[in-house]
């Protein structure tokens, strides 16, 4: 039992740093330049289908993972000059549907491209199998690569903006858009490059997650909207925020398929026990969202509404 | 809107000359998941229909595919517009459980013959039999009842078994369960749609099951699959076939080598119809066929045994012959039981890698024989 | 009433989807009338999101969990009246019913109990986070809607039987789209008079201004929460007949996909236009039936149409059709 529950707390965890890659990018495009990207869970998407189909055609993972940054990079990118920038300017209605209509020319794009079977991509052979903890624990050596992956992510994303000068930049645009723009600095291009680098993060987490999971059409929808809970939850743009959301959404959503089905069984029949105890862990991240913003309509870590 | 018209006047000729042939026209509504990420299941179902009617050199059928995304609600507009606009005379192809619950009673409810490719709820097979409603494929707790005798026969006494939280996940588990003798030490039911398992892994390394059962369709079997391989749990796995079938097994990849699973169909079963179905599926479409397809080409070939004998206007007597199910299937015997369900051979099959593609052998009959276990609810 | 383009426009738009079923039900050809009809519902739904999204300014991403919660009290009702199963049976019993006409105000009350709860919490918060917010209330009902067994879970729930309403056969196609279009009608009238009322007034008000209209005492929070149960009603009352034409409801109608697309009528034909939604709901499904002929990847061309529409015309197709921007 107590294995097994160290093994949940670590699944939370990794769950959570799934979570965060996503997020991350989302809430950085958020908060500098107050957009709504519905389209992330494309990037998230396509990052995975070319990853599968390089690794597929080179036979090499890493080139795979390369070549899947590049693409998202250079999809965020075009979609940005092409159809982003004209959304600054207007609502978040406006910026909703917009987004929405990149979801199907993506996903039906891609189906179009890559077919409608799921791709293949496994995990390359030196990050695969368990490994084994003293004390007897196993797990997934390319889990906790994931979790490095995330810890790692996170602080290159600390220092990017707490110490580098894009980072000054994307803080002065957060400010005030208006001055950043008076005092020279090319506004466009900085917008072009933060959400080239918001894609470039929701590819690599696609490529990552899309190993473990099956690479198919419309694999970027659930994890856009659990997404979307993680950085309401943290406080849109921030970071931080981000980071904790995730963590609290994983651990929770986790936790919760594990304990209430349980829990439920000490109270009534075990098989509606299981029933009704995953029902409700379904809509516990909703739930969690819910009460925190209802609490703290800003997020946990949000400067402003 | 896509009409397919399969027209040959010669061979309506010949088959009107040889004698005993009604070559009525017969419109058929097809209705199928063409586009999203449900699309694979359907497009097979279509082709291996397509198949089996061209391969016959069918007369006088026309076919009249409609996409339904798989959405409920689209799947009953486009029946109601089958009926009432194109007047079809059999409606045919659905894949999914909820969407025939929603097309199936209201179609044979207007007097249109129902020809199951796929989902065979057990509603639609007890106390909701009907005399126009047929399941070519199975019943849908035919594959998962065969897994459980199999699991009971190979010896498995500590199983842990798996499935969505909705009516299919649970008809599966109960269909496995009606079978399986041993202890089941633990039921989970997964979130529709899920994607990541390591919790449920985590539970199955902790409860000391010498094997486990799974019904994970698509996407989610995949992932299932996928994680199992990385985790150090290496207990085996048995499942019904839909998550080793053939458009999905590449995806999976060696993670699924030697896993069995159950169907009543494989590309090896060794008889001529089959051999037949598989060499011109491949020469066709340039792949392996599916279960879908076989399915599809299945319903196409009992849906022309049964023209040849009646008209189709005639309900009684089309009826009666399509209950005489007098055609080569792919799956080698097959009749209809009293409830219009299949009774046939469940085999079990293990996943191997032949030139380098991974496909299924094989390796024994889990079941013979087998009808499902509502045909007495059926009053008809 | 001034003779505007808008109301040349307006009256088109209505003149030609009474005109569709009519031509069809004379050649004979029911099916479209179910598509006109499935036009009316949706725009229904439409003009009922319209007024949060349009002239309340609250953008709802879960308009969807009321169009569900309209189909749902439809199909509960129903299926328990066709199997003589009482909906409670204590103290006192419940029945069933398969009256429109007892249906439509209980989905209505029940959904906009519903919204009361949901708009209060969600209205705590503004901007990203209540579109967010919304969107986790209609996906913690999909959630419980597809894995509660009791109404069919996942497969949905049948009830194989059009409801009843009086003198009029409701398995006539053409009956059915009179009653919806009437429906239709009336909320589009309903919505012209609240946005024409003080009431209005002060909605329109607290969305340009808030901080102004707190100063002159009148609290945007109740107006918001008013605009908000009123929207979620009528896209309920939307969702009951949505379940009558179909005779069946399932969780796809809560699915977060059904509020986009609920939005995406909106702006199509015209964000804050009293029948945009109306022309919206149209032109997507002319175009979903059109698309759908010449390729299997139409919702790619859909995407592409509907991102034209954002980005080069704001005003939706009533905007382009009447060369301005609408502002109320």
């Amino acid at each position: 039992m107590t294995l097994l529950l160290i093994e949940q707390i670590l699944n939370g965890l990794q769950y959570g740093m799934m979570l965060f890659l996503m997020a991350a990018g989302l809430t950085l495009v958020f908060g500098v330049m107050g957009l709504i990207n519905l389209a992330h869970g494309s990037l998230y998407m396509l990052g995975a289908f070319v990853c599968a189909a390089v690794a597929g055609f080179t036979g090499s993972f890493w080139l795979g993972l390369v070549a899947s940054l590049i693409a998202s990079a250079a999809a965020g990118a075009v979609i940005e000059v092409a159809v982003i920038r004209r959304l600054y300017a207007r609502d978040h209605l406006d910026q909703v549907l917009a987004t929405f209509a990149l979801i199907l020319v993506f996903s039906e794009g891609c189906r179009w491209v890559f077919g409608s079977s799921p791709l293949f991509l496994t995990v390359p052979a030196v990050l695969s199998g368990a490994v084994t903890f003293p004390g007897g624990l196993q797990y997934p050596l390319f889990r906790l690569v994931i979790i490095f992956v995330g810890l790692a992510v996170a602080g290159g994303l600390f220092w990017l903006i707490g110490g580098t000068r894009l980072g000054v930049r994307i803080r002065a645009g957060e400010a005030d858009r208006g001055m950043i723009a008076a005092l020279g600095v090319d506004i466009s291009r900085l917008y072009t490059i933060v959400f080239a680098l918001g894609a470039a993060l929701a590819g690599i987490a696609g490529a990552l997650v899309g190993t473990l999971q099956s690479v198919q059409v419309g694999m970027g929808e659930p994890v856009l909207i659990l997404a979307f809970v993680v950085i309401v939850i943290g406080g849109i743009g921030s970071i931080k925020g981000a980071l904790i959301g995730a963590l609290l959404v994983g651990m929770t959503d986790t936790m919760g398929r594990f304990l209430l089905p349980m829990g439920f069984a000490q109270i009534m029949d075990p098989a509606a026990a299981r029933g009704v105890g995953s029902a409700l862990a379904s809509i516990l991240i909703y739930l969690l969202m819910a009460v925190v913003l209802v609490v703290r309509p800003q997020g946990l870590f949000g400067a402003r509404t | 809107m896509k009409i397919v018209k399969t027209l040959f006047p010669s061979l309506a000729l010949s088959l009107a000359l040889a004698g005993g042939a009604i070559a009525e026209p017969v419109k058929v509504g097809l209705i199928t998941t063409l586009s999203g990420g449900g699309a694979t299941l359907g497009i097979d179902t279509r082709d291996g229909f397509l198949l089996g009617l061209k391969q016959a050199g069918a007369t006088d059928v026309e076919v009249i595919v409609e996409d339904d995304q798989q959405k409920p609600d689209v799947a009953v507009q486009l029946a109601d517009k089958m009926i009432q606009s194109d007047q079809v005379d059999v409606l045919t192809g659905i894949v999914w459980s909820n969407l025939a619950m929603a097309v199936v009673p209201a179609a044979v409810g207007q007097g249109k013959f129902y020809l199951s490719t796929n989902a065979a709820p057990s509603q639609l097979a007890g106390a909701g039999c009907n005399p126009l409603y047929f399941s070519v494929s199975y019943q849908n707790d035919n594959l998962h009842e065969a897994a459980g005798a199999f699991a009971t026969d190979t010896g498995y006494n500590k199983v842990f078994i798996m499935a969505p939280n909705y009516p299919a996940g649970k008809d599966s588990l109960a269909g496995f369960k009606r079978y399986f003798k041993g202890d089941v030490v633990d039921e989970v039911y997964t979130q529709v749609g899920q994607t990541d398992y390591a919790g449920e892994i985590a539970q199955i390394r902790a409860s000391g099951a010498d094997a486990v059962f799974f019904f994970l369709p698509g996407g989610m079997g995949i992932s299932f699959m996928k994680q199992y391989a990385d985790s150090g749990v290496d207990l085996p796995l048995v499942g019904p076939a839909f998550s080793f079938d053939q458009n999905i097994l590449q995806a999976a990849g060696k993670a699924a080598l030697g896993v069995h699973n159950t169907s009543n169909w494989s590309k090896d079963i060794d008889n001529e119809a089959n051999k037949t179905f598989v060499a011109e599926y491949k020469a066709e479409y340039g792949r392996l066929p599916s279960i879908y397809a076989s399915y599809g080409y299945d319903t196409a070939h009992l849906l022309l045994s049964a023209m040849k004998t009646a008209d189709v206007k005639d309900k009684e007597a089309f009826r009666a012959a399509l209950a005489k199910a007098d055609f080569a299937s792919v799956r080698g015997k097959f009749s209809f039981g009293p409830n219009q369900h299949p009774i046939q051979d469940i085999y079990v099959r293990e996943v191997v890698e032949e030139d380098g593609i991974l496909t299924n052998r094989i390796v024994s009959t889990a079941l013979a024989d087998r009808a499902d276990a509502y045909a007495a609810e059926c009053k008809m | 009433m001034n003779i505007t383009r808008e109301t040349v426009v307006n009256s088109a738009v209505l003149a030609l989807l009474v005109l569709v079923p009519v031509v069809a039900q004379l050649r004979g050809d029911p099916f479209t009338i179910t598509l006109a009809t499935k036009v009316a519902i949706f725009a229904l739904a439409g003009v009922g999101l319209n007024l949060a999204l349009g002239f309340g300014g609250l953008i709802s991403f879960g308009h969807a969990a009321f169009f569900g919660i309209g189909g749902y009290v439809t199909g509960i009702l129903a299926s328990h009246a066709a199997n003589y199963e009482p909906l409670f049976d204590g103290a006192f019993t419940v029945n069933g019913t398969q009256q429109m006409l007892l249906i439509w105000p209980i989905a209505i009350v029940v959904a906009g109990l519903f919204a009361v709860v949901i708009g209060a919490l969600s209205l705590r918060t503004s901007g990203v986070f209540f579109i967010m917010l919304t969107l986790a209330f209609s996906q913690m009902i999909y959630y419980f809607a597809v894995s509660w067994p009791s109404y069919g879970g996942e497969d949905g729930l049948s009830f194989y039987t059009r409801n009843q309403f009086p003198e009029l056969n409701m398995f006539d196609p053409l009956n059915y789209f009179w009653v919806c279009f009437t429906l239709l009608i009336l909320a589009v009238g309903l919505s012209a008079m609240i946005t024409r009322s003080r009431f209005g007034l002060a909605l329109g008000g607290a969305r340009q201004n808030p901080q102004r209209m707190a100063s002159i005492g009148i609290r945007p929070f109740w107006l918001s929460l008013t605009i908000f149960v009123i929207s979620a009603m009528m896209t309920a009352l939307a969702g009951s007949l949505y379940a009558d034409l179909n005779r069946f409801v399932s969780p796809a109608m809560l699915n977060w996909h059904m509020s986009g697309e609920i939005m995406v009528f909106v702006i199509l034909g015209g964000n804050r236009r009293l029948l945009g939604p109306v022309a919206g709901a149209g032109l997507y499904i002319l175009a979903e039936h059109l698309l759908g002929q010449f390729s299997d990847y139409w919702q790619f061309f859909l995407g592409l149409v509907l991102l034209a529409v954002v980005l080069f015309a704001p005003g939706g197709v009533i905007g382009i059709l009447t060369r301005r921007r609408g502002d109320v």
